[in-house]
């Protein structure tokens, strides 16, 4: 079965977020890339279900973004079979109605049976890919799946609602599911492997279709969070710290 | 033009979310700048009394056994055909496990756009607008919601469930679900969380951990002092997802929204998906190393110190506080 | 005149030469043999690895350590014990080399041919006279250093019964064959000279005392030669079964243990860890099974003698931790032992030796400290096999969640607190005036400041005291600012080769754009890897010449400097009791035990040292990755074990380390210990601080 995964590049949040002159998005001088964590998780979750005999290859599907060529490099390194990247006039912050569109265009060719990809990412303002890529491709969509079992010829994935409470359900396929968390946390590879498999694979490039603009959210503008509601800061070491602490506490009824 | 606005009422096993409510004071503010009404959209089987508290001026209630649960494709295929029949100025569904499953694919379907993570609406000289707030918490998004119908995909925050509750219900009228018989998805099963522990969502004081908890060693220094405090642990996501906290103790989205007398946020850095959770503890107290940390901002104390430092300090403060 | 006997009491009939002869040049076929037959599966399994260089060398360390014995003599007890039945078989072989050189060399020259031989056989025989006499005495007494050293080992092994000997027959045997053997020729010898009473018996005091037991039983003469030619024969045949079954009991050490010190390492530091093994093609080898191993790695295990210095003193064994190194050791032998001959013949699934034989958790709990180095008698090298199995558990990606975390943080940022790259020099911005930047300007100490100087909060301050010191000593300093990555060390350690290349080549990079004369820094870890490897990385792109040849300093050796010329001068004289720790990356590994001593000296401190000081410091635990890895179980911390043992220490106030992971371990551990009120932990730097 071929098992797809659509993957992203997001800001990093640990570097500072600049935004640039015009307002409208963030400074691509200052942003740093790094692989959506839910992508990681998609990728995980596939490289699984190819270890369990489910998917006979993971084909990894990526824009050509800066930084794409190790995080590719590093899904091959995982398990991956196939790793591909489309090819154009891309930036990281394409709107995800654009970017599931030219997706699909391109995964109709693949004769996919099972889709994964992380259910959203940080800096999604037009909701997520999965299931915009669902419709394209007419494949029905789950999301906040936390667990997939593959057996015969459909798909049982744990859907999670709030308050702990997971929904066991059958998905016909093929589907698109939006990944919550992989069943095992993302696996460590270590760099001499990267580079190895740097060596070995390769990475397929294939022309995007052109990008459409319409559907994005309109004359956006961003700023940073309002501060008027701050938090009153304790001032100190651990010990000045802890003390006034007791005083809230105390004041608060709670001691 | 359709002015009204069509809220899309997420419910679950007889429960409706706290979020149905806050879009529906959401609708309230579109629907006073365009002059139409918010009409409560509520797919349900046998569900009708659901609706007794809404704020809303109509409910479009849709009956069909498909709907005793929640599948992706029965809404998808219904609220399609909502959609197209009514045109409204725009559709507000929760920014969730339950919305996100549907939001975007009609937006793809319909050709419509949308909008997600949408705090607050607004209206400007006619223009409809929004404030999105993405990046972990660490970035707002302002823009407009174009016509004739905007999607938008809402998480809490921006209002209080009480001002979407009303103390009549509604008006009820009665639509039609198209032919629901081959769905592609369906539930099987519920798995309940565990039982047997807490229930967090019921404690007066939380000790909550987040990533700078480091690993699950430390956690042991969190109880103490939940110990000493009379109150209990619990965590954001992260937490969980690395097992060092069963299910039962996650605070945020897809765990457990709490309402503490104290809320002790140690090293977790306020991301959305959690601060819905917590938005209604009485004293939020945040420790982060990190000063630009989103929690600072719904906290109303703070502290920039390493929480694996002052644990065991603020520990023994307390017991020395409580007389040994 | 005095002179030795031939066979004396022994029927000349018999023939005992030929006998005698044959049958130890029997036994020492037997025994070579099965020796080989052990002993080619080390280069037959085990990869090829150079240790044949530098022989005059090896010579001189086979006769300190394997004769001499110097390191075996570094615990009292057992050193004396040892070294009392070491130098007596010594003497006893000698001394029968000696007496069949000195009967049979005229013969094997009259065979050649030489006339002197034939003419005057008398020339070629030396035992006799007073050369006999102390010949004679020497060995008597080396008998009675037997006896000694014997009780001592019979009151330790099965009185005393310490922890880290395990007792088993196999000893038990070695044991009694020795003192058979012993006891024996004493005996025989006592024996001879109760019958024969020469004039000359006070030179063989041991033999004559014990004569005159035989004397007082009024045996006749007959009967004590029945008697004698009776213990002959065992004599005889206990040093025959010994030698046959040295290969399979504990004697075996006689052979691999100067084995092993004559192949030890002579080519790198004990600071440089070895490249990743490598294939023709350039493949990587994996510790995978016994066959990832060099030859020396698998004689390592079989030179092993079970002393279990090094488990004493390793910290992670005390701190009750699955890893005993010496386990790790002892289970290499036993593998080989098993699956030695499968692995030769290359059929059959073998166990793996990670996850089977040693468990994860053992590999995973090394500290890197050096303590079982510094300790093994007979140069056994812990770490380097550790690391080994450690770089095949890194390829399999079995690796905690934590570490996992802490590599990938690595990575990415450079460092392992996952903060961006560009708040690596957060701390320094506060400065006035502000450090010069070495990426832009020639600066005459390079300051690699490192990731917890850099990053961690609580050890900031004492980097930005670091900094003015530097400025009042008017050093010109600079550093690389954003530039700097983890330099790797622990990294390395942890097996995770690929990124400690990765972090090489960034800071090479940027070290090379730079001009410096001389490279400082406070992390010993840092020190380590830029004193030892960076300047002998093979690839191009990871090393220069500049590199080769710049000191590297530890800022203790760079503050001695500098008090010593008088650049910095000290207001007043501190009157603290402190205490000082060595930390392993700059004691054990480095050899800078004095620096930091006359520094604390200088400031007017008085030194009181810990039991464990100088090469015996005991590690604070953080080492070797540890720092990065969840904790697990144990029993007691090693920096609590530490402070405990300063806080025993009267007086004592002031715990003085000179490395920043110390200073956030022991600082934690004085609070877990509630040691508050007894000890503060402070740096070398706050010391020369507050003495300016």
């Amino acid at each position: 079965m071929n098992l797809i995964v659509p993957i992203k590049m997001v800001p990093d949040l640990v570097e500072e977020l600049v935004i640039d002159a015009s307002g409208a998005r963030l400074d691509p001088e200052a942003v740093r890339l790094k692989l959506n964590e839910l992508d990681e998780h998609a990728i995980e979750q596939a490289i699984l279900l190819k270890e369990k005999g489910a998917a006979s290859q993971v084909i990894v599907v990526a824009p050509d973004i800066e930084g794409i060529d190790e995080v590719l490099f590093t899904a091959a390194a995982q398990g991956a079979d196939r790793l591909i990247k489309l090819t154009g006039r891309w930036s990281y912050d394409v709107s995800n109605r654009a970017l599931a569109r030219v997706l699909a265009n391109f995964i109709k060719t693949l004769r996919p049976e099972l889709i994964l990809t992380g259910v959203q990412a940080h800096n999604d303002l037009d909701g997520a890919v999965g299931p915009a890529l669902a419709e394209h491709l007419g494949m029905a969509y789950v999301g906040y799946v936390s667990g997939v079992i593959i057996a015969n010829g459909s798909a049982r994935v744990r859907k999670e609602f709030p308050g702990g409470l997971i929904a066991e359900m059958q998905v016909q396929l093929p589907a698109v599911l939006g990944i919550q968390a992989a069943e095992k946390p993302p696996r460590y590879v270590p760099i001499s492997k990267i580079r190895a498999t740097m060596k070995t694979a390769t990475i397929e490039t294939f022309p995007a279709a052109v990008l459409e603009t319409i559907g994005a959210p309109v004359n956006v503008h961003l700023f940073p969070p309002e501060t008027r509601e701050r938090a009153t800061m304790i001032e100190g070491d651990v010990n000045a710290v802890a003390a006034r602490l007791v005083e809230i506490f105390k004041e608060h009824g709670v001691l | 033009m359709n002015p009204d606005i069509f809220v899309v009422i997420e419910h679950l096993r007889g429960q409706v979310s706290d979020l149905s409510y806050v879009m529906l004071a959401a609708a309230r503010v579109l629907a006073n700048a365009t002059g139409g009404k918010v009409i409560a959209v509520l797919l349900g089987h046998d569900a009708e009394s659901l609706a007794r508290d809404f704020a809303a001026d109509r409910v479009l209630y849709i009956e069909h056994s498909a709907f005793a649960d929640f599948s992706p494709d029965a809404y998808q295929r219904t609220l399609e055909n909502v959609i197209k029949e009514h045109a409204p100025r725009a559709v507000l569904f929760g920014d969730t496990t339950i919305g996100g499953d549907v939001a975007a694919w009609l937006s793809t379907r319909l050709n419509l756009p949308l909008v997600s993570a949408c705090r607050t609406v607004s209206a400007e000289d006619g223009t409809l607008k929004f404030v999105s707030q993405i990046c972990g918490g660490k970035m707002m998004a302002e823009g407009e919601l174009p016509g004739p119908t905007a999607l938008v995909m809402m998480v809490p925050g921006g209002y209080k469930p009480e001002q979407g509750r009303a103390a009549q219900a509604p008006e009820l009228v009665s639509g039609a679900a198209p032919a629901l018989d081959d769905l592609r998805v369906r539930v099987n099963e519920y798995i309940e969380p565990a039982v047997g522990d807490v229930d967090i969502a019921k404690e007066a004081i939380l000790v909550s951990v987040g990533r700078g908890i480091q690993n699950q060693d430390n956690i042991e220094l969190a109880k103490e002092l939940a110990q000493v405090l009379g109150g209990v642990v619990s965590g954001s996501r992260p937490v969980i997802d690395q097992g060092w906290l069963p299910p039962t103790r996650l605070v945020g989205k897809s765990g457990k929204a709490v309402k503490p007398k104290l809320y002790l946020a140690l090293g977790i850095s306020g991301a959305p998906e959690h601060v819905e959770a917590i938005g209604n503890a009485e004293m939020i107290i945040a420790i982060n190393t990190d000063p630009a940390a989103p929690i600072f901002n719904l906290a109303k104390f703070g502290a920039q110190v390493d929480i694996l430092d002052l644990l065991p300090v603020l520990t023994e403060h307390v017991q020395q506080a409580r007389g040994g | 005149m005095p002179i030795r006997p031939e066979f004396w009491g022994i029927p000349h009939e018999w023939n005992p030469a030929l006998w005698s002869y044959s049958m130890m040049f029997l036994a020492a076929l037997i025994l070579l043999v099965r020796v080989y037959l052990h002993a080619r599966w080390w280069w037959q399994v085990g990869r090829p690895e150079r240790r044949w260089d530098q022989l005059p060398l090896r010579m001189w360390r086979l006769i300190r350590y394997a004769i001499v014995q110097t390191k075996v003599l570094d615990q009292r007890y057992p050193g004396v014990m040892h070294v009392a039945i070491a130098w007596s078989f010594f003497v006893f072989f000698i001394g029968t080399t000696l007496a069949a050189v000195n009967s049979h060399l005229f013969e094997v020259l009259q065979l050649l041919g030489n006339t002197t031989a034939r003419e005057h056989p008398e020339t070629f025989v030396f035992l006799k006279g007073d050369v006999y006499l102390v010949f004679k005495l020497i060995l008597d007494l080396a008998v009675v250093m037997f006896l000694i050293g014997a009780a001592l080992v019979g009151y330790r092994r099965f009185v005393q019964k310490p922890a880290r000997l395990t007792l088993d027959n196999r000893f038990v045997f070695t044991f009694v064959m020795l003192v058979v053997i012993v006891v024996g020729g004493l005996i025989v010898e006592s024996l001879r000279l109760a019958v024969e009473k020469p004039a000359w018996a006070w030179w063989m005091p041991a033999g004559w005392l014990v004569a005159q037991l035989w004397l007082v039983t009024g045996a006749s003469n007959e009967t004590l030669v029945t008697w004698h030619l009776g213990f002959w024969l065992v004599h005889l045949g206990t040093v025959v079964l010994t030698l046959v079954t040295l290969p399979v009991g504990t004697l075996v050490h006689v052979l691999t243990s100067p084995l092993n010190i004559f192949f030890s390492k002579l080519d790198r530091p004990m600071g440089q860890l070895a490249p990743m093994a490598q294939t023709q093609e350039g493949k990587p080898i994996y510790a995978s099974t016994l066959r990832g191993l060099t030859w020396k790695q698998l004689l390592d295990g079989d030179a092993c003698t079970e002393c279990g210095r090094c488990q004493d003193a390793c910290p992670a064994f005390a701190a009750g931790t699955p890893l005993s190194p010496k386990q790790v050791i002892v289970s290499i032998r036993e593998a080989l032992k098993r699956d030695g001959a499968v692995l030769v013949r290359g059929n059959g699934a073998t166990p793996l030796l990670v996850g089977e034989t040693i468990q994860d958790a053992v590999v995973w709990s090394c500290t890197t400290c050096g303590a079982c180095v510094r300790e093994c008698p007979v140069l056994i090298e812990h770490i380097d096999t550790i690391v080994d199995l450690r770089r095949y558990l890194v390829s399999e990606g079995k690796l905690d969640a934590q570490l996992q975390d802490a590599l990938a943080k690595l990575g990415r940022y450079g460092n392992s607190f996952g903060k961006s790259e560009r708040l690596r020099a957060q701390w320094a911005q506060t400065l006035q005036p502000k450090l010069k930047d070495a990426r832009k300007e020639p600066v005459e100490y390079l300051w690699f400041v490192g990731d917890y100087a850099a990053y961690s909060p609580s050890v900031v301050d004492l980097t930005r005291q670091t900094a003015q010191v530097f400025q009042r000593a008017g050093l010109d300093v600079g550093i690389l600012y954003e530039a700097e990555r983890n330099a790797g060390n622990d990294v390395r350690r942890i097996g995770e080769e690929g990124l400690f290349e990765v972090l090489v080549e960034k800071n090479v990079a940027a070290l090379s754009k730079a001009t410096f004369q001389t490279i400082v820094t406070t992390d010993p870890h840092t020190y380590n890897t830029l004193k030892n490897e960076y300047p002998r990385m093979t690839n191009e792109q990871m090393t220069n010449d500049k590199l080769q040849r710049t000191p590297v300093l530890h800022y203790a050796e760079l503050l001695d400097t500098l008090i010593t010329s008088g650049k910095l001068k000290f207001s007043k004289k501190l009157n603290y009791t402190v205490t000082y720790h060595d930390p392993c990356y700059l004691g054990r590994y480095n050899g800078v035990y004095d620096a930091p001593r006359r520094v604390i000296e200088a400031t007017g401190c008085k030194l009181v040292e810990m039991p464990r000081h100088r090469d015996r410091a005991f590690c604070c635990g953080a080492g070797g990755g540890r720092i990065w890895m969840e904790e697990g179980a144990v029993k007691e911390r090693p920096s609590e074990a530490r402070i405990r043992e300063a806080a025993a220490l009267e007086g004592v106030t002031v715990f003085v380390t000179a490395c920043p992971k110390d200073v956030t371990m022991f600082r934690d551990a004085v609070k877990t210990t509630g040691n508050e009120s007894r000890l503060v932990v402070k740096d070398l730097i706050e010391l020369v601080n507050e003495a300016l």
